[in-house]
């Protein structure tokens, strides 16, 4: 018990009398891999920000390197050696990779003027230390995300860290630049330092930490060695409940038309000969790394990206496909991964939102819309999906992003298309509402309609689909049945290289 | 190598000689030194409104109340002296423009920094409520026969005498105002600590933040000074023109703010260089001052300048967009 780096007791939190925080107990070894998951909302951010002295506590006791802070403010834990790395790095895209990671250090000193010598000492020294080479006159806006994550994690080791904690370290990484930042994680873990991850996305968690610490409604429910969880107890560790997993199964019916037939679909360099069907009622997923080409399958079937070869049929027709227009008159609906700025009017109303795409059809004789039948219209989808919300009248972006991707649904279901081609269905999206837009999933299938999943979630392949086309470098190298295969036999095709 | 090629500053500088050698061929008179003297009279004032410009779009704001600050410095110094002390030596007339000119300026500071007002609409309404205010209670009548004679011998006064085949030309010492202007601008920007956290605070004010920046320092030094310096070169307009006009300069401010954006600085903040600025204002004023010489009418001069405005900075951004495209592709 000797060696603790970081010790906190019984920390309660509340703001304007939200429990957020209900005695928080945790403990922090030097040179460990820690891994804070939970549900959002849980109380995992209000912690993260009391560790970093951002917030004060009401109540409890923290320890650092056996030192006990009454209080402690970000100053103090950045002496004291804690770092945190937020979501966007808070780095500058406008500035070289040497002054931002100098910038820190230059105001630490005191400095008045740049010495640009200096910078790049200390840019040099830096980045030497994690053993990467970045060009330093490149502006950050310039290099890749895992680049940018490597100078936000090098700009923390210059103030001396021996905690460093990630906000989502790994979202946005492709699994290759995932596994390069481990390499160097691990190369800092043996000087000593310590992480902790805060994330909620299950499968890479465990492969990389040796400390779980699961937090629900403001506690800590549990917590020990990461060997001792699989994927089924963090998620009933997260939610408090068994969330069954069961996957979808389907046979077409004997010589049933496609619903959608996809011919040596060929574009630029991204998609090579893609062939497969999609019959009614059912679900296949779609799957690769980033740069597989299986975003732009997706946007190729939209009338996004222009084919340069094949043809797509749709119920046994031809359809050319050229435009976002011509893909909405054959019944095709896309739910875009970004759904923030590609899906919605977030400052617009939930039910205009739905809406949207339909308010053509809810017009009147004389072209006017009666606000009586938008309101049916609106009442009807916020119901059929469950959209948790006080008012539809408020704005999109007062909803959680699982009641946002619902509404995204809803604007395409109310137009009633024959094929769904979902991009990401549940990313940034809690577990609880993650299976519950599974179901949705399933029950639209079985009403009929056709689903194509993109994700590389592959929990959430093997429970949805009853097929799944891997892709990697624009082509489709192994369709799986997920009642065939494991979560570990799906991730390792996955990178295979 | 290429990089530098396809640098903004590259592409405005080519476009300025290209311009220089089609105006001089067809008119020799464009190369003689009096044609430079005048351009570089014609840049004084531009240029060191342009600084002050420059450093507000870099933090990611904008102002166009600076010419209502030049001319509110010009006319309220100018009935100070002749109030006061009409015998007051030029020197004491820029201090109190100066003075003048940062204090309206720490008024838009005040409204940007303390109630986070957009940069646009704080500007846009003191643009009006100054020169309201100066035309209101100030006064509205041309000072022109006599202004301090101060102001009349500085803008007598040479800096450099050239014999020319007729006459002779004169070089303007107001230009030393503008090099020193230009000269500390390009110190503060790249070797203050300040000048970087202008850098930063347009690239990312919420990183700023977290970084210990304290942002409405920043933004009260920024409007205050493009005020002090809006406040000089406002005096050095009325000296150069021996007349204090309250409707001068008003509706001007944005053939300013095109030269900056020309030279390369993004409205979106974060970007802009001294270099590039001036060589947008170079290029303006030849635009502005030459196209004469090759015979082209002065109402289509405002058109070219469009045409150059609209191709220099559609240009860049088109070439941005075709590199964003192909980077779509491959990073998905």
């Amino acid at each position: 018990m000797a060696e603790e780096l970081l010790r906190l007791t019984n920390i309660h939190k509340s703001f304007a009398g939200v429990h957020a925080l209900r005695g928080v107990d945790i403990v922090i070894e030097p040179g460990k891999i820690h891994c804070l998951v939970g549900e959002n909302g849980c109380g995992k951010s209000t912690l993260i920000k009391i560790i970093a002295g951002v917030y004060e506590r009401d109540q409890g006791d923290i320890m650092i390197r056996g030192k006990s802070y009454p209080q402690l403010h970000p100053i103090d834990a950045i002496r004291a050696g804690i770092q945190v790395i937020y979501q966007d790095f808070s780095l500058f895209p406008n500035l070289t990779v040497a002054e931002n990671i100098a910038l820190n250090e230059e105001l630490a000193e005191g400095r008045r003027l740049v010495s640009w010598r200096h910078v790049r000492e200390i840019a040099q020294e830096a980045l030497a230390k994690i053993d990467v080479k970045i060009p330093l006159n490149a502006r950050v806006e310039e290099v890749s995300v895992a680049n940018k994550q490597l100078i936000a994690i090098s700009k923390a080791l210059l103030n001396n860290a021996r905690l460093i904690i990630m906000d989502e370290p790994t979202s946005a990484l492709t699994e290759r630049e995932i596994r390069s930042l481990l390499e160097i994680i691990h190369g800092l873990q043996e000087q000593g330092i310590a992480f902790l991850f805060v994330s909620h996305k299950l499968n890479e968690v465990l492969a990389v930490s040796e400390k779980m610490i699961v937090m629900r409604n403001g506690r800590i429910v549990s917590t020990g060695d990461a060997e001792e969880y699989d994927t089924a107890r963090l998620i009933f560790e997260m939610t408090g409940q068994k969330i069954a997993q069961r996957s979808y199964r389907f046979t077409p019916e004997e010589g049933s038309t496609p619903l959608l037939r996809a011919s040596n679909l060929k574009a630029d360099e991204t998609l090579n000969d893609v062939s497969f069907d999609l019959y009614k009622g059912e679900i296949v997923g779609v799957t690769g790394l980033l740069g597989s080409g299986r975003t732009e399958l997706a946007l190729a079937l939209f009338g996004m990206l222009p084919l340069d070869a094949g043809h797509i049929e749709v119920e046994g027709k031809a359809a050319k496909i050229d435009s976002v227009q011509k893909a909405v008159a054959a019944g095709i609906g896309y739910v875009p991964e970004d759904r923030l700025t590609e899906g919605l009017f977030l400052e617009q109303a939930i039910g205009n939102n739905i809406v949207v795409r339909t308010i053509d059809q809810l017009r009147g004789a004389l072209g006017l819309t009666s606000p009586a039948q938008v309101n049916g219209e609106i009442t009807e989808w916020v119901d059929r999906l469950r959209i948790k919300t006080p008012d539809p009248d408020l704005p999109v972006k007062t909803l959680s992003g699982g009641n946002q991707q619902r509404v995204v649904l809803a604007k395409w279901l109310a137009s009633s298309p024959k094929i769904m081609v979902l991009n990401g269905p549940t990313v940034g999206v809690d577990i609880g509402s993650k299976n519950e837009l599974h179901d949705l999933i399933k029950q639209l299938a079985g009403e009929g309609m056709g689903l194509l999943v993109i994700s590389d979630d592959i929990p959430e392949l093997l429970q949805t689909c009853n097929r799944i086309l891997l892709l990697r470098d624009g082509r489709i190298v192994d369709v799986i049945l997920p009642e065939a295969t494991t979560e570990n036999e799906l991730a390792a095709k996955l990178i295979e290289e | 190598m290429n990089r530098i090629l396809r640098s903004n500053e590259a592409l405005v500088a080519i476009t300025i000689v290209f311009l220089c050698l089609f105006i001089g061929l067809r008119n020799p008179v464009f190369f003689t030194v009096g044609n430079l003297f005048d351009l570089l009279r014609s840049s004084i004032v531009m240029g060191i409104f342009a600084m002050g410009v420059l450093i507000v779009i870099i933090s990611g704001g904008i102002d166009v109340s600076f010419t209502a600050i030049a001319v509110f410095a010009l006319y309220a110094t100018t009935k100070l002296l002749l109030a006061f002390s009409p015998e007051a030596p030029i020197i004491v007339a820029f201090v109190i423009a100066a003075l003048i000119g940062l204090g309206l300026g720490l008024i838009n500071a005040f409204f940007i920094a303390r109630f986070k007002l957009p940069t646009l609409i704080v500007t846009l309404g003191t643009l009006s409520m100054f020169h309201g205010f100066l035309l209101f209670a100030i006064g509205n009548q041309t000072i022109r026969r006599d202004v301090p004679p101060a102001l009349t011998s500085f803008a007598r006064s040479t800096l450099l005498t050239v014999p020319q085949t007729r006459g002779v030309a004169n070089l303007h010492p107001g230009i030393l105002i503008t090099i020193g202007v230009v000269i500390f601008v390009w110190l503060l920007l790249s070797y203050t600590m300040l000048g970087r956290s202008i850098y930063a605070l347009g690239g990312s004010r919420e990183a700023a933040e977290r970084a210990g920046f304290n942002i409405a320092r920043i933004q009260y030094f920024i409007y205050g000074f493009v005020g002090l310096i809006s406040g000089i070169a406002g005096m050095t307009f009325g000296s150069l023109a021996r007349q204090a006009n309250p409707q001068d300069m008003v509706g001007t401010e944005l053939s300013v703010i095109a030269a900056v954006v020309l030279g390369g600085a993004q409205l979106t903040g974060g970007r802009g260089t001294v270099i590039g600025t001036l060589l947008g204002v170079i290029l303006v004023v030849i635009a502005n001052n030459s196209l004469i010489l090759i015979g082209v009418p002065s109402v289509w001069q405002r058109v070219v300048i469009g045409i150059i405005i609209l191709v220099g900075t559609g240009a860049p951004a088109i070439q941005a967009k075709r590199a964003g495209n192909a980077a779509f592709g491959l990073a998905e």
